[in-house]
């Protein structure tokens, strides 16, 4: 089994780090992992997007044209990663970043509305474990409790207080996600 | 679980081999995308744990002048930086060369010429493995294909060094270096004493004993017949490296009518390229210099009496292509294809590209 992901947003959305929990997080259930970054003036405010990769063998390629997952964050990054997710793939977004159209019918389409959801719990810090959370419901790659330890082991320990406020938004972000019609 | 389990970039990795590889001192100064070596080694402290220094230098020419006092002390140092930093150091890796001294340099390429981008490239291959400085001088290089290779490489890098009395280098590039894999680190090892350094390397310059005729690192000669003797020295070491050093990688190569050569970063993306044909039913397969000098020039050679065409694949404009074609020597097709200037290709990319180029023409 291999899941090749990206995710795109905005710098400052958490794009990077929640690839990071999520390579954590494969890494914790034992399989081969990459996490390549697309870095660079985008760190600074602009485009920002990361390639995931969770496999059970051996991953050759870190950078790919296709991708069974994608996670969309912000218009630009629907514009240029729309057409790569392979089909029968799952294009997850979140609502308040898409105003156009979502135009293949070929994919399974998920709308999670992260960035309400983040403002309703008075925390915008938690918009990428939401996203996460959503991920995780939608194509349950890794278990929960590995999820967990991997975000642990992501964090520096001086973070470690803010592992339960996480927990929560994955969970939250499991509930919220909605099938797009 | 008795292995820990580490996620970590490759410049990471390169940091922490260091410091379990029991190296004396670290000299170098920041570059994106590879400042993630001399920040993890600060962050580290080693010098609390096993004695290395780690110190950044004033500038790059600064850090390779510090390398070449270290090594001419017998230690093992090494630095590191990217493409217009390596630029830098070029003088001094040519007089490292000139003196005969071990010492480990780790480029993380970027994007050129001048300071160019930050992004992934590999279009310092000429400058590594042609001269770069001045002078008849060989760098031996390796170029690490994952993050795990980051961290073997810092031991086979120092012990190649200390084995020939020759500097090596790691050339790895943006894409290996920023990416983050899992990795199984090397055990610590005790850095050398004083004692062992003298009984390893006796030319080394430690404080002369009484009774011992002062030992001398220098690459100046004013004779020139001593010089060309200096030379032949050299050219026979070089030699000898090229019998016995070296290491490729063969993927899917078996059966293989069409072959991919490619290093490095582009080597990891060429095997899904190899995947994707094979799903065509093409028969592609992927050679992997790991050491680009000394290139593995004969097991090229014996693949072009077996493939009917060779597709060099590079982030760069054409470079390593032009020791494939040495080596094939006019045997079959070879052609290049590359991304410039910190574009990197993508899997589905080279495939068109070795349609186009190679099996088009039969």
């Amino acid at each position: 089994m291999k899941q090749e992901i990206i995710i795109a947003g905005f710098g400052g959305q958490g794009v990077l780090s929640m690839g990071k929990i999520l390579a954590y997080s494969g890494l914790m259930e034992g399989k081969e992992v990459s996490w390549m970054p697309s870095y660079g003036p985008e760190q600074r405010g602009g485009t920002a997007n990361v390639t995931v990769i969770l496999s059970d063998g051996p991953i050759s390629s870190p950078i790919l044209n296709q991708y069974d997952i994608a996670i969309i964050l912000n218009q630009p990054s629907l514009d240029k990663f729309e057409s790569k997710v392979k089909p029968d793939g799952i294009l997850i977004y979140d609502g308040y970043g898409i105003h156009g159209e979502i135009k293949r019918k070929d994919i399974h389409v998920y709308r999670i509305d992260a960035m309400d959801a983040a403002t309703e719990m008075k925390n915008d810090k938690v918009f990428n474990m939401l996203i996460l959370g959503g991920l995780l419901k939608v194509a349950p790659m890794v278990r929960l409790e590995n999820v967990l330890l991997g975000l642990k082991k992501s964090l520096p320990e001086r973070h470690h207080k803010l592992l339960p406020m996480n927990e929560a938004a994955i969970k939250k972000g499991m509930e919220i996600i909605i099938s797009h019609k | 679980m008795a292995e820990e389990l580490n996620l970590m970039k490759g410049n990471e990795a390169v940091a922490h081999a260091a410091i379990r590889y029991g190296t004396d001192g670290y000299f170098g100064y920041p570059i994106t995308p590879q400042s993630e070596i001399l920040e993890t080694l600060m962050a580290e402290m080693p010098w609390e744990k096993t004695g290395m220094v780690v110190l950044q230098a004033e500038s790059e020419v600064a850090a390779i002048n510090m390398i070449y006092g270290g090594a001419a002390s017998g230690k093992r140092v090494m630095t590191s930086s990217s493409s217009p930093g390596i630029s830098l150091k070029q003088e001094g890796i040519s007089y490292l060369a000139g003196a005969d001294l071990p010492c480990l340099i780790v480029n993380v390429m970027r994007g050129g010429p001048g300071l160019g981008t930050i992004q992934p490239s590999q279009a310092d291959y000429f400058q590594t493995v042609k001269g770069g400085g001045h002078g008849d001088y060989r760098l031996i290089t390796l170029a690490p294909s994952s993050v795990q290779e980051m961290a073997d490489f810092v031991s086979l890098g120092f012990d190649l060094a200390f084995t020939y009395s020759n500097p090596c280098m790691i050339l790895s590039d943006g894409i290996i270096g920023q990416m983050m894999e899992k990795v199984a680190l090397p055990p610590y090892r005790k850095r050398k004493t004083e004692a062992e350094i003298r009984e390893e390397s006796p030319w080394a310059v430690q404080g002369k004993p009484k009774g011992r005729r002062p030992n001398i690192v220098t690459s100046l000669e004013l004779d020139p017949a001593i010089m060309e003797e200096n030379n032949n020295r050299f050219q026979a070491k070089y030699k000898k490296i090229e019998e016995a050093e070296v290491r490729y990688e063969e993927f899917h190569c078996e059966d293989a009518e069409y072959l991919l050569v490619a290093f490095g970063s582009a080597a990891r993306i060429c095997q899904k390229t190899v995947e994707l044909a094979r799903l065509e039913g093409i028969k592609l397969g992927l050679l992997r210099p790991i050491t680009l000098w000394p290139f593995p020039k004969e097991i090229i050679k014996t693949y072009a009496h077996k493939v009917k065409g060779m597709l060099s694949v590079e982030l760069n404009a054409g470079q390593m292509v032009e020791d494939v074609r040495l080596a094939v020597n006019g045997k079959i097709r070879v052609e290049h294809f590359g991304r410039l200037g910190g574009i990197v290709f993508t899997p589905d990319e080279i495939l068109v590209a070795l349609k186009e180029k190679i099996i088009q023409h039969g």
